[in-house]
């Protein structure tokens, strides 16, 4: 159904660090699940359109005034790691 | 009788007649709180200092005879997945544990306004995945009718503190069910209102095409009163419908007459609990007693229900969590040697185990090669589901379920097995896929005295028949009355 | 050796010239301090919501339309999900499925040399934050993050891989640019950020079908290093086709001091931005009378006035080209010639005098210090015999270093032209005696030498003589000899 290797690659594009436990039971749960879900492919949906939305709204626009931003302090508030009034991370290597 | 046992609607009574003033209440609440809370768990983050300072000052604005807001005084509990600006918003998870937030969510701006007392946030399945209140990083809550057992979830702190007394009213988000199971659980009433009724400006998301944040009361009274403050178009709010906003009180008329009451075969099926089965038919009789006209319907979808939520929901979440990853806010975790491993520390440490789950399914399902295979057939079906309901609603005013297929469960019993607590939503999910209203209310105990909760579901912004229907049958019966001994 | 040919298809980023963000009320403003333009939702804290911008939505539209784009009824918003620290959301909030615009063109070259290339399709989308590695020199042991350019409206322009040469690349970007600058939906500033281009090449022998390997070149900082760095890809991938080398397809940083590209060869992960429909926003519908009603907004474009310019003021094509390829430019020029009617005369100060000057200080029309009605001022006072050309050259430069007024100018200096001719027989006198030698051998038949006695007299007038009326009286005093 998924395999560990599948796992690992999902895990990766997450962002999401596993423990090997973790892999192994993530890989039985996952395809337990995708196996239930399975049973919509009983279904012919050939000519159905998808719902993203069940809303039959368009068009919603705000006008291009500026409105105040928060202050730098605020904005800054919550970071674990400042610098020179940025936030700051690990290097990023381009 | 303490003032914290009374409704909101009796509450505002008493005040208006000049008995009882606001800082008494919230007293009483957190007398009440400090009797029962170390049980329960029903919050996360306490606000007792600044819920008298209101209190004090709208006691003040009424000896000065200013006008006063709807619910002027009265307590309410917010979920913690609710930005209170200078207050922490931690979903109940590890990765949000000291945010604080520097704006207000636009329902926590309309309850200031009204006049409502922040007591609280309460405690939740980490980002509102779950259906046990199990998944909390701050521990679990407990159900006030029998302590081994689960509240419900994933608003379960909210159930529960409206139903121990801790609170007034509360409020809760629903994405699959998050407000109605709890609200059965725990035998008091939740309403899920029609996406797009009330703003989500403020809500952290889950899965933002099925979140929909509603109230919960110890009766239909007053979720209606709090629908009246809650719901309305904002501009935040790409997705909030610019409807009006009917006074929602005016529907409590003691009258079905002639409601055209729909029962779905596919909801009494095997898996319903025999118990919840008999209260449910029980609660239908009463109706149809009392001049409702019941007819067999068929929502032919229904089993597929949990299938496509499970798909839609984890989608929608793995991009709305992506941004839990302490650069701007939040946890980060401590000792990394470069960005990739910060990242993926950060996250694997900060989330809890269902959380990355269905971080994981999601992340799956849209990743390449499978995104026709499950997402875009998910919202196929999601078609068909929406469809059931749309010739539903044709012949019917309002369709009669339980609410869950059984009542709460130990604590404990389903946390394995990620598949069985999934299908624990299978009523509640449809009407999040097709974005109709809600509400549970409780029309019964089981033998083991646990509550048993009615759904009513109505067409798109048709809140006002549920809440005439659920004040209606409230009226012939004292469910809603019992409480729980603590 | 065999033969080859280039394949290049450009992706082009502007920033449209909102006030406000595309999905907030931050300004967008340039160059503020850190981390001051945002707001909860530009910096994606838990629980905010986007809100379209209208005015981002009409600019895209007008662009698609000026690049003769369809338009489709509905399109939709999608997420882009990629982590990186510049992207709060680690999503991108953009286009994919069912874009703004597709299926356009654009036209470049001149009228003997026309060539169309397609405009597969036109997204719009949400700027990310910007990364700082160091402050002023310092190294830092880290990456900064500012966010306030997050959330800036962007509109992404792919082209089909029609584009033959660098040099045609080069064509491309700046009429596309003049073109956008034209409708006034972007500045376009690479200097600025407001305009970035990533190319992608590939180059394959003639006459085959299928696309050689390609690279997506990045990291240029302006159209001439775009088409250096596409005229070193070439040369590189000749080379090792030619070499048998395999091309592996792979993202190249252009190395600006050096001249050369480089691979990223950092652990690039596999691309899979898992698209998909993005639920907080809802579709983009564009009603036929709001298309038409934005088609009107569509002033003329850079090609259309290069015509007119033709046949209005009688321009050669070279000069039409060159005042229509920056519309401040062209705006100038008839603003100038609004009050100032002779067209000639006034390309030919717009083209030298002014474009020159600004060179020099390498500046744009637009920060000219000498405004069109200035110009045209001083272009009077000539014509009416105020002052000589040659003075009014000397005045203009005055102009532009000052921003004075030309009449100050001429006051201040006391450039007015002498016309008097009493005053200039006076002067004229003198240098005759002064120059025995010149006036003899004119007397001999020498013609020349006139100019000499003319350069004598404007000396001694620092210039101020008419010319004519000089010319005019030495030739009556020496042929009264």
């Amino acid at each position: 159904m998924i395999t560990k290797k599948e796992v690992e690659y999902v895990a990766r594009l997450a962002r999401l660090k596993l423990t090997e436990e973790e892999k192994e039971k993530y890989t039985k749960q996952l395809g337990d699940i995708l196996e239930y879900i399975n049973k919509l492919n009983e279904l012919d949906t050939e000519k159905v359109e998808p719902t993203s939305h069940v809303l039959r709204l368009s068009n919603v626009f705000r006008e291009d005034k500026v409105r105040p931003s928060l202050k730098q302090e605020e904005i800054l508030a919550n970071a674990p790691e400042v610098e020179a009034s940025h936030f700051k991370v690990k290097k990023v290597i381009e | 009788m303490e003032l914290c046992e009374l409704t909101g609607n009796e509450l505002l009574k008493k005040m208006e007649k000049k008995e009882i003033s606001s800082e008494e209440i919230v007293r009483s609440v957190y007398n009440r709180i400090n009797q029962v809370e170390n049980k329960l768990h029903s919050f996360v983050t306490l606000t007792e200092e600044e819920a008298s300072l209101q209190a004090r000052n709208i006691d003040g604005n009424m000896r000065k005879g200013e006008s006063r807001g709807l619910l002027a005084g009265i307590p309410v509990a917010i979920k913690d997945n609710m930005c209170i600006k200078n207050v922490k918003t931690t979903c109940s998870s590890h990765i949000l544990e000291n945010f604080i937030s520097p704006y207000e969510a636009t329902v926590v701006k309309k309850l200031r306004d009204a006049g409502a007392v922040f007591i609280g946030k309460t405690n939740m399945d980490e980002f509102a995945m779950g259906s046990s209140t199990e998944n909390s990083y701050f521990g679990i809550t407990r159900n006030p009718w029998d302590l081994d057992y689960i509240p419900g979830g994933s608003s379960g702190g909210s159930a529960t503190a409206v139903a121990s007394d801790e609170t007034i009213l509360a409020i809760g988000s629903d994405t699959g069910g998050s407000i109605r199971q709890p609200a059965a659980c725990c035998g008091v009433v939740g309403l899920k209102p029609t996406y797009g009724r009330v703003s989500r400006y403020g809500l952290v998301a889950f899965a933002s095409s099925l979140d929909q944040i509603g109230p919960f009361g110890k009766d239909v009274e007053d979720v209606a009163l709090l629908m009246n403050v809650i719901s309305g178009y904002d501009e935040n709010d790409s997705t909030s419908v610019n409807v009006e906003v009917p006074d929602f009180t005016k529907s409590l008329i003691e009258n079905v007459k002639g409601a055209k009451i729909g029962i779905p075969r596919e909801y009494f099926v095997e898996g319903l609990d025999g118990e919840v089965e008999r209260a449910v038919k029980e609660a239908i009789e009463l109706l149809e007693k009392l001049g409702a006209k019941t007819l067999q319907i068929s929502l032919p979808h229904t089993e597929y229900g949990v299938a496509v939520y499970y798909l839609i929901a984890p989608s929608e979440a793995s991009a709305n969590l992506a941004r839990y990853d302490g650069v701007r806010y939040g946890y980060r975790s401590p000792e990394t040697e470069n960005l990739l491993e910060e990242y993926e520390k950060t996250r694997g440490e900060g989330f809890g185990a269902e959380v990355k789950r269905r971080i994981m399914l999601g992340t799956y399902a849209l990743s390449s090669g499978y995104y026709d295979a499950y997402y875009l057939k998910a919202q196929k079906v999601r078609t068909l589901i929406k469809k059931d309901f749309d010739e539903a609603f044709q012949k019917v005013d309002v369709i009669v379920t339980p609410t869950a297929p059984t009542t709460a469960f130990k604590i404990g019993e389903k946390v394995d097995d990620p598949l069985q607590m999934y299908l624990s939503d299978i009523f509640t999910i449809s009407a999040n896929l097709a974005g109709i209203p809600g509400i549970s209310l409780p029309c019964g105990f089981s033998k083991k005295g646990l509550p048993i909760g009615l759904q009513l579901l109505a067409k798109p912004f048709d809140e006002e028949v549920l809440l005439r229907i659920a004040y209606t049958y409230e009226k012939n019966t004292d469910w809603h009355k019992r409480k729980p001994a603590l | 050796m065999a033969e080859y040919e280039t394949v290049i298809g450009l992706e082009v980023h502007v920033q449209l010239k909102t006030k406000s963000k595309l999905f907030c009320g931050c300004s967008t403003e340039f160059g503020a301090p850190p981390n001051t333009h945002t707001c909860p939702v530009c910096t994606g804290m838990p629980g905010v919501l986007p809100v379209v911008n209208r005015q981002a939505v009409e600019y895209a539209i007008k662009s698609a339309l000026a690049l003769n784009c369809e338009v489709p009824s509905r399109s939709i918003f999608a997420r882009k999900n990629y982590f990186y620290p510049d992207l709060p959301k680690n999503y991108q909030i953009s286009q994919y499925e069912q874009p703004l615009a597709q299926n356009g063109y654009l036209e470049i070259g001149t009228d003997s040399a026309k060539k169309r290339v397609g405009i597969a399709r036109i997204n719009l989308e949400e700027d990310a934050g910007k990364l700082l590695h160091n402050i002023g020199s310092r190294e830092i042991d880290g990456s900064l993050v500012d966010f306030n350019r997050c959330g800036v409206p962007l509109l992404e322009i792919v082209s089909s891989p029609d584009i033959k040469s660098p040099e045609e690349a080069y064509t491309y970007l700046t009429t596309l640019k003049n073109i956008l600058r034209y409708l006034e939906v972007s500045d376009c500033d690479m200097e600025k950020g407001s305009l970035r281009c990533d190319a992608n090449v590939s180059v394959r022998l003639v006459g085959k079908k299928e696309l050689g390997v390609k690279a997506e070149v990045k990291n240029m900082n302006s159209f001439r290093a775009i088409q250096k760095a596409l005229e070193y890809e070439v040369t590189r991938q000749i080379k090792a086709l030619e070499s048998e080398e395999r091309i592996v397809q792979e993202t190249r940083l252009w190395d600006e001091k050096k001249e050369r590209t480089y691979s990223m060869r950092s652990k690039e992960e596999a691309h899979d931005y898992r698209y998909f429909p993005e639920p907080d926003l809802v579709p983009l519908v564009a009603e036929k009378k709001r298309i038409e009603n934005i088609r009107k907004t569509i002033s003329e474009l850079p090609d259309m006035r290069r015509q007119r310019f033709i046949k209005e003021y009688k321009l050669s094509q070279y000069d039409a080209g060159v005042l229509t390829s920056d519309k401040a430019l062209a705006d100038y020029f008839e603003q100038v010639v609004k009050s100032y009617n002779n067209p000639k005369m006034v390309t030919n100060w717009v083209m030298v005098e002014l474009l020159g000057r600004l060179n020099t200080v390498n500046k744009q029309v637009r920060e000219s210090p000498v405004s069109p009605g200035q110009l045209a001022d001083l272009l009077k006072l000539m014509d009416k015999g105020i002052i000589s050309g040659k003075i009014a050259k000397t005045v203009f430069e005055e102009m532009f270093n000052t921003g004075k007024n030309p009449q100050a100018i001429v006051q201040e200096q006391k450039l007015v032209q002498i016309t008097d001719e009493k005053e200039i027989s006076r002067i004229v006198e003198e240098v005759l005696k002064e120059n025995p030698d010149a006036v003899e051998e004119y007397g001999k038949g020498k013609q020349k030498a006139i100019g000499h006695l003319v350069g004598q007299v404007m000396r001694k007038t620092q210039g101020k003589a008419n010319p004519q009326l000089v010319n005019k009286i030495l030739k009556e005093r020496l042929l009264k000899k």
